[in-house]
């Protein structure tokens, strides 16, 4: 297959080409600048010299056959390449370009706390003179943004209190001193954080339910 | 003119199809967001964090990490007295719902959160041999899910342990630090959801960003800086014992 697309040439044959037309030129040269028996000398050693340039070359067709497999490798790579590289890759770096597209899309699920006080002025309100002013909404309350999206057809639903408050709140030596925490069972008897306490607010005491 | 019956069925499609078109409008604008006007990092306050897990919970919730694996994780430590080099790590289930109280009376005890450092020469991104995970142009360590070929070599080598495989889709998944939430103009979830302002992204390109002020008056540390990966989690309150 290989000797059919790229034949080696046979040098031998060019050889005997070469001398037998160059030996055709002889007799009817008409520069004659020396003595025929120079001229004759002169046109063996120029024999020799070609028969000996033949030979070279016959000993470098290997190496042709070698360079010959890598320009075809060489096309090949980029023939694979431009059909398997992705078009983008490369835009900004050594990555596909269109990945930072693809991941900017993702849905957002938290909404964000100033999504929320656009609708909830009255809580939000409540809750910037509290302890709680930085604790954004979604902490305690969850991914709302489907919410947010739908106001009236999904609604948030209430976290429950007890877990929650706990998660923050409970006494834990690896907690910041100055951080309120407290034993829950001796601080409320096993009444609910917001018998007492305005979640959005939490230093209000509401005073204890009847 | 006359228009026969064949000439006008053919038109009104045509017709339909062109005001489509004009109802269609302008395409909509190309986001405002540019890349190359931020540079993000982020602000670890261990003097605030109460361990409580939202921040866990909610990149759970946000980025659907599938359930046992962690985008972001809360560390509880407590460093023995005179044992300064030994420190007693526990973080159950990645401190998603919280600690129970600590055992230990003594010693030195604090939280740490920890997620990707988002490095600037991270090591992971140098081993990646397919160009899967990469840096954005605005400080971001990214995976690209649909080009991993799931080798593991990135989850080798990331020396803060921030990467995993992810059990479904079997690429590597880690911290996108929000990236679809930072480039709407929201905080990441984390920070969102955590109670303290412990967590507080910062965008270090921006000359009125919160955290010049306070780099200038805290003293700050990363993790592991003997590794000189350029990580960009900056903690306040780092105590020599967190690996």
């Amino acid at each position: 297959m290989f000797a059919v697309l790229f034949p080696i040439p046979n040098y031998g044959l060019i050889t005997h080409f070469l001398v037998i037309f160059i030996t055709q030129m002889r007799d009817p040269c008409p520069v004659v600048l020396c003595s025929p028996a120079l001229y004759e000398r002169a046109f063996d050693t120029f024999l020799q010299l070609a028969g000996a340039l033949m030979v070279k070359l016959q000993d470098i067709t290997h190496l042709l056959r070698v360079a010959a497999v890598f320009a075809v490798g060489l096309v090949l790579v980029l023939v694979f390449r431009s059909a398997f590289i992705p078009k983008s890759f490369g835009r900004y770096g050594h990555f596909r370009g269109d990945a930072l597209a693809e991941i900017t899309a993702r849905p957002i699920v938290y909404a964000g706390h100033d999504t929320c006080e656009g609708c909830h002025p009255d809580t939000a309100e409540t809750k910037s003179k509290g302890v709680h002013a930085h604790v954004n909404c979604e902490s305690c309350h969850g991914p709302l943004a489907k919410h947010a999206d739908d106001p009236t057809g999904i609604k948030p639903q209430l976290p429950g209190v007890a877990h929650l408050c706990i998660r923050c709140h409970s006494e834990n030596i690896a907690k910041p001193q100055g951080f309120p925490q407290v034993n829950a069972k001796e601080h409320s008897g096993g009444q609910l954080c917001n018998t007492c306490h305005q979640p959005h607010s939490p230093g209000l005491v509401q005073g204890p339910r009847k | 003119m006359s228009l026969t019956r064949r000439q006008l069925l053919v038109l009104l499609p045509a017709a339909a199809a062109a005001w489509d078109f004009v109802l269609a409008g302008t395409p909509e604008a190309a986001p405002t967001y540019n890349s190359a006007e931020h540079w993000w990092g982020m602000l670890l306050d261990i003097t605030k964090c109460i361990g409580c897990g939202s921040c866990v919970r909610a990149c759970e919730l946000e980025n659907d990490v599938p359930d046992g694996y962690f985008r972001t994780w809360v560390e509880r430590y407590h460093v023995p007295d005179f044992h300064i080099e030994n420190p007693l790590v526990d973080s159950p289930d990645g401190g998603k719902e919280g600690f129970s109280p600590s055992e230990f009376t003594g010693g030195k005890n604090f939280f740490v959160p920890k997620f990707c450092n988002h490095c600037v020469d991270s090591p992971c991104t140098q081993v990646c041999p397919v160009g899967a995970t990469f840096h954005t142009p605005d400080g971001v360590v990214l995976v690209d899910q649909n080009y991993c070929v799931g080798c593991r070599y990135c989850i080798q080598a990331c020396p803060y342990g921030c990467r995993f495989f992810h059990p479904n889709k079997h690429v590597a998944d880690k911290c996108t630090l929000c990236y679809h939430r930072i480039t709407k103009g929201l905080t990441t979830v984390c920070c969102e959801s955590c109670p303290t302002g412990a967590r507080q992204l910062a965008d270090l390109k921006n000359p009125n960003d919160p955290i010049h002020a306070f780099l200038k008056t805290h003293s700050v540390q990363v993790l592991k800086p003997h590794l000189a990966t350029g990580a960009k989690n900056f903690y306040n309150g780092l105590d020599g014992s967190v690996r």
